[in-house]
Formats: structure tokens, C-alpha cells, sequence
């Protein structure tokens, strides 16, 4: 049943990491190509978004660049170095989001920035995006897998202690995120199928009483307009009804670049940041969608491959949880914008406008770079 | 760590089939999704995305011209600029609005007065109807927000002597008095549309394009004459302002046609600029106002008992001793003028006799055959407000009724009723429908009297020009008919002891019956009260204008009567 990928390491990707020139800066060439095509679709896609702006196309491209370059920096560094600094890592996200919650800055109501004086504000909540997979992976590395249940119960209080903090901002669609990218590594390291039954059970029984003993005003409206939006479509519905009638009048192949008049002409708010995926759908249609899904769905698999490749059970975890917490990313997102999901304030990964995400998420995958490059040549003898 | 640990711990292939499962299901569940708005939705969401973007706007269309008979333009529309705001698009460029700051048109302040409370609002008039050199240096400005858009105003080049009869329109050029609002569905043309892209604060975006080309409104050509129109005018104004009176109409008809070829009432006011401007001072009198036509419907009642028989042209009555009890009450003539026949009773305006003759006729002949003239009744002109007069219908007349009608008390009738009455005697008894169009074909009338009778009148009428109470309607050259009526104001009821309705009707040329005007002068306080005083004189003025201009023939010169004196002392009620 459990088989060693180890096994596996064929002489051909060998052949390859020798033969790639990107290899020799420890890049991993698909995933790279993947990423750049993605980036580069995203800033085109923005640059209708936002009417033709050029500023903030530069901008935007200016933070992609700084994202590659966090990339080609962490691709250098050996996986066990992640690993050894991953407590400290969580540890720090730990403390900067107990201190957005002293003395965070506040926006739309929400306290989730914090100012370095002199410097930019970002959003401690994203450092732990990488922070928290990482820290359970680091967990289970030496532990004995599948995962006994004390085991278990201590990576759900390093998952849920950050996510709580989050949720107290609040954000709890970030603070969802993060829990979940716990949960995977969870999941990845082999949690009994009787406890995510039970999981998931409780879940259930817990929603509705969440809904109404622990939700925010604002979050419970969310969940409220989500389930009708037509309810209140001036104010609360507004969004997902805008974007929805963006996305269908652009058809199958769309109106054209530049041609989308709902998500342009001021109707959809949020239109270059959460929301941009509206944009896309209504300019390049059902086509479009389709080459991003397949640039997506590019970027997982080859996550995957990278994991499954992986040499040891950090590496390996937390290879998948970036990559599957991409993919959520990127499903929560246009299962909100196409009213799928209730609204949560989760970007289009490396397509929405904004700083600290795309550098989060190209961070993370200057790790899995990493992974994919510092590979022992094991020569396996059987 | 050794091998053998990481084979224990890997992560088993099955979690692996797992994820990708769960990824494979996520992604037909987005793709289903997308593929159901962009594909199966896709005709309804482009439709509400088209609702809330595409916007259309009228385009104004071309009012109808309004000429008179002869071609001259009496109501033209031009084209003007008005500009329009946005208000929550102002708002936001609010540091602009000072490049209008010294605007006369539209100034800083003004934007600032038009946008306070509004600020939502994406619609706001901020001047309308500008010529559109006014308008372009505000737009010169390109202060974003505002807009203009092309507009008609009505101009109306003959002024407040047309004004009664045209009417005008509202700001939004629909016809609000006069033709301009009886005709305005003909008028006003159909609206165009034109499409354009608006972004969700109502900012025009892009590409206006014509949806539909307005349809410019039919013109219309009136039987107004606007040469007699202005004579009529300038001697009813003048009459008004000599006598002092409180106002006055004129009526001239055609009679052959029953097109009106002129009709002025005072007040009057200008209708390019109707500011401060007293209601009255709007009403189309001739047509509005209802009055009682005394003694100008005595030939109706001796029309009427010729035509019962009952009287000849050779007939005689006994007016002595110049007066006559009816039921208690006293008719008198100015004077005793003893036996005297069918002409002098019009000429001389008796009141007796003219009892006399209603009171041998059937109670039910004389109402019945005043009703025949179109009295209690529209005259087909369809004027807005148009009035029908009174005549009210009764089981039985009493005596002293029917003698109080037969000299024009307890009917009331408006001026150009009275017009259209004495056209059926200037039209060898034919009844027409009066109109204000000018018609290619005559309108069909109807014989309502014998057309003998009717000349016969006509030159009774004439009698009482050359030698009864109208003297002073006599045109020099041609021969005139027409009778003389003055009457006692009637108000809330009673009638006032010292307010007058002067009036005259009159047919010209006799020998060859064809104008008929009708003067109406209300309230006169100077120089007399007497129809044949204050409207008669009216009449010929006009009269002496008209008739060469419409190319009738004056008569043979005959000696005119030196003695004018006869006239207005003679005539009573």
C-alpha cells in the first residue's frame, strides 16, 4: 500500500536537473515558465482592469518582480535550513499577529495591518500562510506517520492558535486559509479517515451555530447575501450580482480586451483586486477562464510531482500544502466571484492587484523550488 | 534519519489519488460553474448587463412651423443648447467648478446651488434653452459632469397679436394654450432616441449612436390672415385705450368658408417673454368668454317668425306707446315710434316691436331656431376652453321669456358664435363650421334658413347702417350691413348699473355678403357705452383695412349720408 517515492527517483530526472540551465540556480524550469506565463497573463489582464492604468500595472509588475527575486533567493537556500528555522518562523508570525491585535492599523473596519514606522504596512496574516504549513510539517518530520492522535491534537492547536488570531481581526475567510493550509499537512501526513469524519461532522453541527452565536454582523450578512443575493441587490448583493452578469454577458469567447463594460464602467466593485476574475470572464469569456484554470491547474500538479518527488516528510508536506493551498486560493476565489462561495476577501493568486499576497505566494514557491533542486542523489541499490 | 523511517512515514499514494480526486472534483465544479454563466446564462446576464450600461435619450424633434394663410411664419422652432449635470459626477471635480467661476451662464455658485442636496442624483437641469454660443463657453470649460443636449424653443415672430390664437408651448415644447396645445399631437413630431454607453454614475463613456431619427412635427397652415390679424389688433387696442374699457374682441370670418381669417382680444401678451403676465390676459376671449348678445340677435328673431310665416318683409308693428307690459315688467324703446315696418324695426332697434313679433311665434320657435344658429353649442373650431354659451332648454317659455331672448337677454353666446350666426345670413342661410385651419375646400354647411330670408335680412341690415343706430360702421366705397347692440355687464347674477359690453356685428360687402366681423369691447368708460359708439367705429376702421386687401370690389361710389347723427342716440339696448 505505502510505497517510497524514493524508489522512483528515476535516472531521468536526474538527466534533466543536469541538463536544465535554470537547474543550476536551482529552478525548477516548468513550474517557472508556469508562473511567469501566469504573472504576465494576470498584469494583462489587470491592465484592463484598471482602465489602462500604467502606474498601476508597474506597480503590480514592480511587486512580481520583487516576488521573483524573493523566489530565486529562497530557491537557493537548502529545504533542511526551512526546516530548522520553521519554529522561529511561526513563532514570529505568532507575535506580529498578537501585535496587529494590540496595535494594528485599521482598515474597512478591520484590524489587520501593521505599520513598520518608515516602511510599508503588510499584513502579518500572510506570513502565516507560509508560517503554519511549515511549522506542521516540521512537526510531523520526525514523527512516527500516520499520525497518533496526540500528535494530531498538537497540530491543530499550532493550526488553530495563528488562525484564531486572524479570525479575531477579524478575517475569517483569511483565517479559514491558513487553518486549512494546516489541515492539509494534516491530511498529507496521514490522519485517519475516522477523525476527519468526525471533522467534519462537527463542522457541521458548528456552522449554524457559529452563524449565530459567534459571526460578526458582517460576516453573517456575507453568509446571508451568499445564500440570496437577490435579497438586498443594491446593497449586500451587489457584488456577486454584478460579477455574475459580468462574467455570463462575456460569453465564449468574451467581449474582447479592453471591452467589458460591466466589470469597467464602475458597476463592479473591487474589480482589479478580489474581484478581478469578473474581469477576465466578461472580456475574454469562458476561453479565458479556461487558460487560466489550465495555468492553475499547471502550477498544482507539478506542486504534486515536486512532492511526491520529495525526499523527506517536511519537504514532502509541506510541498503539498503550498501547492493544494494555491489551489484553494484560486477555487475560493472564483467560487466566490461566480457565487459559488460566499464572499471572503481572498485574492486571484498572482492575478489581483495587491503586494503582499503575491510575494507570499511566490515565496512559497521559491521553497518548493527549493525542494524540487536540493535533492540527495541517492543511488538506490534494490 | 534513516531510509526505513521515511518509508513508514511517507505519506501514502492513495492520500495522493485523494488530493487529485478532490482537485479533479473542485475543477469540474469552477468549470460547470463558469461554463453555466458564460454559456447557459449567458443571453440573460448580457441582457441585465445591457439594462444597467445602455443607456438611451430622446432626441428632440422638429415642431411643426405654424403659418397663416399666406405663408408667414407665426410660431417657429430653433434650436437651443441646455446643459445638463451630473451631480454625483460634479462632486467629485469640485476644485474644477471654479474655471466658471465669472460664467454668466452657469457660474461656480450656481453649480454649487443645483448640486446641494442632491449629491446622489445623476440628473440635474443647470440652464436651459441657451442659444448655443451661450452654452459653448461653458462647455469651452470641460468641467466633467456637465452636459448639454439639443432642445427646440418656440419663437413666435407676429407676437402678442397672435398670441390668443397660438397659444404656447412649456419649456419641454409641448403646447400648453391655444392651437399649440389643440394641435400638439400633429405638431410636436415623434421623438428620436439615441443609444450611448454610461458607466454606473451616469458619466457618458463612449460611442452615442442615432437609434432612431426623430420625426419632425407636421406644420400647419391656419385661415388666420396675419395682415388683417395685425389691422384688427392695432384698432381693437386702440379702441380699448381711447374708451378706457376692461377689453375687448374681434372676430373677422369668412363666411363663404367659415375659416376665421383674424381674431385679437385685449389684454393681449407677448408670448416670447411671459413673465409677470395676468392670467386674463392669456384667455382667447372671442372664443372663452361668454356674453349676452342683446340687441345683435334681434334679425335672428325676425329671421325666425319669416321663416315661421308669420311675418313679411312688408309686415308692419305697432310700437305704440313705446312700451309694453309682459308679465309685470316694462319694455320700453327710447322713444314712441309709433307704427313702423320690419326694416325700421332693426334700424331703430325696438324692443317692442321686436317682443311683439317673438310673442306671436310658437314659446318653443324662437329657442329652437336660435339653437339652429349653433347657439348652446361649440362651433367646431376646437379651441381649447372653447365655450359654449347658453341657451338653456325649457318645457315651457314663458312670456317674459321669450321676450327678453328676442332682444339677446337669457342667452349667452361668445363672440364668435355671434360671427358664425350672422354668416348663415351673409351665406344665403348656410351653416358652417368655423375653423382656424385654412381649408383647400369649402366646408360642407347647412341650410338652416331659407336663403331668401336670409338676403332679406342682409339688407334690413344694411338699413341700419345707412340709416338706423350703426352709422358710424359705414365704410367709405362699400356697402355694409350689420347691427349695434349694447348690453348690461351680467355678474354673479345681477345685472351692474354701470358697466357695458358694446358691440357690432357687421357683413360687408352687402350687395355680395362675404366678411363678417363681430366687435366686442368690454367695460368702455370714456366717450360712451353705446355699441354703435364705441364698436361700430372699430368695425369700419378694420373694415376699411380688410376689404381692399382682400381684393373685394369696392361699390359705385354712392353719396353717403352727411347726417351721421342719426346713429348712436337712436339705438338702444
Amino acid at each position: 500500500m505505502q510505497r517510497e517515492y524514493l524508489h522512483q527517483l528515476p535516472g531521468q530526472s536526474l538527466k534533466a536537473s543536469n541538463s536544465s540551465f535554470l537547474a543550476r540556480f536551482h529552478l525548477d524550469t516548468p513550474l517557472l515558465l508556469n508562473l511567469l506565463v501566469l504573472a504576465s497573463f494576470g498584469l494583462f489582464v489587470l491592465y484592463s482592469a484598471t482602465n489602462g492604468s500604467y502606474d498601476a500595472v508597474a506597480t503590480q509588475a514592480t511587486r512580481v518582480g520583487i516576488g521573483f527575486t524573493v523566489l530565486l533567493i529562497l530557491a537557493q537556500i537548502p529545504p533542511r535550513v526551512f526546516r530548522f528555522w520553521a519554529p522561529a518562523l511561526y513563532s514570529f508570525a505568532l507575535v506580529l499577529l498578537l501585535l496587529v491585535l494590540l496595535v494594528g492599523t485599521q482598515k474597512k473596519g478591520a484590524q489587520r495591518w501593521l505599520t513598520i514606522p518608515g516602511l510599508a504596512q503588510f499584513q502579518p496574516a500572510e506570513l502565516a500562510k507560509v508560517a503554519v504549513p511549515a511549522m506542521v510539517a516540521w512537526y510531523f518530520h520526525e514523527r512516527q506517520l500516520p499520525a497518533r492522535l496526540r500528535d494530531v491534537c498538537l497540530a491543530l492547536v499550532i493550526t488553530c492558535t495563528p488562525a484564531a488570531f486572524i479570525a479575531l481581526q477579524p478575517d475569517l475567510g483569511t483565517a479559514l486559509l491558513v487553518a486549512i493550509s494546516g489541515l492539509i499537512v494534516l491530511f498529507m501526513a496521514g490522519l485517519s479517515w475516522r477523525l476527519i469524519a468526525l471533522t467534519i461532522t462537527t463542522t457541521a453541527i458548528a456552522a449554524p451555530l457559529a452563524y449565530f452565536f459567534a459571526m460578526h454582523d458582517y460576516q453573517r450578512r456575507r453568509v446571508d447575501t451568499f445564500f440570496n443575493p437577490e435579497a438586498d441587490p443594491l446593497g449586500a448583493g451587489w457584488n456577486i450580482i454584478q460579477s455574475k452578469t459580468a462574467i455570463g454577458s462575456g460569453g465564449l469567447s468574451g467581449k474582447g480586451w479592453f471591452n467589458g463594460t460591466q466589470s469597467r464602467l464602475d458597476f463592479l466593485p473591487e474589480s482589479s483586486t478580489d474581484f478581478i476574475f469578473a474581469v477576465l470572464g466578461e472580456e475574454l469569456g469562458f476561453l479565458g477562464f479556461s487558460i487560466l484554470i489550465a495555468l492553475y491547474l499547471g502550477i498544482v500538479l507539478r506542486c504534486l510531482l515536486i512532492s511526491y518527488q520529495a525526499q523527506d516528510n517536511f519537504a514532502r508536506l509541506l510541498s503539498a500544502a503550498l501547492g493544494l493551498t494555491f489551489f484553494v486560493y484560486v477555487v475560493v476565489n472564483i467560487g466566490m466571484v461566480t457565487g459559488l462561495l460566499p464572499v471572503v476577501g481572498v485574492p486571484l493568486p498572482l492575478v489581483s492587484y495587491g503586494g503582499t499576497s503575491i510575494i507570499t505566494l511566490l515565496a512559497g514557491f521559491g521553497i518548493l523550488m527549493s525542494i524540487k533542486t536540493h535533492r540527495k542523489m541517492h543511488i538506490h541499490s534494490s | 534519519m534513516s531510509q526505513q523511517q521515511l518509508t513508514i512515514k511517507t505519506p501514502s499514494v492513495a492520500r495522493l489519488w485523494f488530493v487529485l480526486g478532490v482537485l479533479g472534483v473542485m475543477l469540474l465544479l469552477l468549470a460547470f460553474r463558469a461554463f453555466d454563466l458564460h454559456v447557459l446564462q449567458h443571453e440573460f446576464l448580457a441582457n441585465q448587463g445591457e439594462k444597467r450600461n445602455l443607456r438611451s435619450e430622446p432626441l428632440a424633434a422638429h415642431r411643426g412651423v405654424i403659418y397663416d394663410r399666406t405663408g408667414s411664419p407665426l410660431a417657429v422652432s430653433t434650436p437651443v443648447t441646455t446643459l445638463w449635470g451630473n451631480p454625483s459626477e460634479l462632486v467629485e471635480h469640485r476644485q474644477e467648478w471654479q474655471r466658471l467661476r465669472h460664467n454668466k451662464v452657469v457660474s461656480e455658485a450656481k453649480i454649487a446651488d443645483m448640486v446641494r442636496g442632491r449629491e446622489n442624483k445623476k440628473f440635474v437641469y443647470l440652464a436651459r434653452g441657451l442659444a448655443p454660443l451661450q452654452a459653448q463657453s461653458v462647455l469651452a470649460e470641460g468641467v466633467p459632469g456637465i452636459y448639454s443636449r439639443t432642445e427646440y424653443r418656440r419663437y413666435y415672430p407676429a407676437g402678442e397679436v397672435t398670441s390668443h390664437v397660438i397659444g404656447f408651448t412649456n419649456i419641454d415644447d409641448q403646447g400648453q394654450e391655444g392651437l399649440e396645445l389643440a394641435l400638439n399631437d400633429s405638431l410636436k413630431g415623434v421623438e428620436g432616441r439615441r443609444k450611448y454607453v454610461r458607466d454606473n454614475r451616469n458619466r457618458v463613456i463612449q460611442g452615442i449612436e442615432v437609434d432612431k431619427e426623430a420625426r419632425p412635427g407636421t406644420d400647419v397652415t391656419l385661415s388666420i390672415d396675419l395682415r388683417l390679424q395685425y389691422i384688427a389688433y392695432r384698432e381693437l387696442l386702440a379702441a380699448v385705450k381711447k374708451s378706457k374699457a376692461a377689453g375687448g374682441s374681434v372676430v373677422v370670418l369668412d363666411a363663404h368658408t367659415g375659416e376665421i381669417l383674424a381674431m385679437v382680444n385685449q389684454p393681449s401678451f407677448n408670448p416670447n417673454n411671459r413673465e409677470g403676465v395676468q392670467v386674463g390676459a392669456l384667455r382667447n376671449r372671442a372664443v372663452t368668454d361668454m356674453f349676452e348678445p342683446g340687441s345683435t340677435i334681434k334679425p335672428l328673431t325676425i329671421a325666425a317668425a319669416m321663416e315661421e310665416g308669420l311675418l313679411k318683409a312688408s309686415s308692419t308693428v305697432d310700437t305704440t306707446p313705446g312700451t309694453l307690459k309682459v308679465a309685470n315688467k316694462l319694455i320700453r324703446d327710447a322713444r314712441n315710434y309709433g307704427v313702423i315696418d320690419i326694416p325700421t324695426i332693426l334700424a331703430k332697434s325696438s324692443n317692442v316691436a321686436t317682443t311683439k313679433v317673438a310673442l306671436i311665434m310658437d314659446d318653443q320657435a324662437l329657442p329652437a331656431f336660435m339653437r339652429r344658429f349653433g347657439f348652446g353649442a361649440t362651433t367646431g373650431v376646437a379651441f381649447p376652453g372653447e365655450a359654449k354659451g347658453s341657451l338653456p332648454y325649457r318645457q315651457h317659455w314663458r312670456e317674459i321669456e321669450r321676450a327678453t331672448l328676442s332682444y339677446g337677454y337669457g342667452v349667452s353666446v361668445t363672440a364668435l358664435q355671434l360671427a358664425r350666426a350672422y354668416g348663415v345670413l351673409a351665406n344665403n342661410g348656410n351653416l358652417l363650421p368655423a375653423t382656424l385651419i385654412k381649408q383647400e375646400q369649402p366646408l360642407v354647411g347647412e341650410q338652416i334658413i331659407d336663403a331668401e330670408h336670409a338676403n332679406d335680412m342682409v339688407r334690413m341690415l344694411e338699413g341700419v347702417v345707412n340709416e338706423g343706430t350703426a352709422s358710424r360702421a359705414r365704410v367709405p366705397g362699400y356697402r355694409i350691413a350689420g347691427k349695434t347692440g349694447t348690453v348690461r355687464k351680467l355678474t354673479n347674477g345681477s345685472y351692474e348699473e354701470d358697466k357695458y359690453l358694446a358691440m357690432f356685428a357687421g357683413i360687408a360687402p352687402a350687395e355680395n355678403p362675404r366678411i363678417v366681423t363681430v366687435v366686442v369691447v368690454d367695460e368702455p368708460k370714456e366717450g360712451g357705452y353705446y355699441g354703435g359708439l364705441v364698436a361700430a367705429p372699430v368695425f369700419a376702421h378694420i373694415m376699411s383695412g380688410v376689404l381692399p386687401m382682400l381684393n373685394i370690389e369696392p361699390h359705385a361710389p354712392e353719396p353717403i349720408y352727411a347726417s351721421s347723427e342719426v346713429s348712436a342716440q337712436g339705438g338702444q339696448l
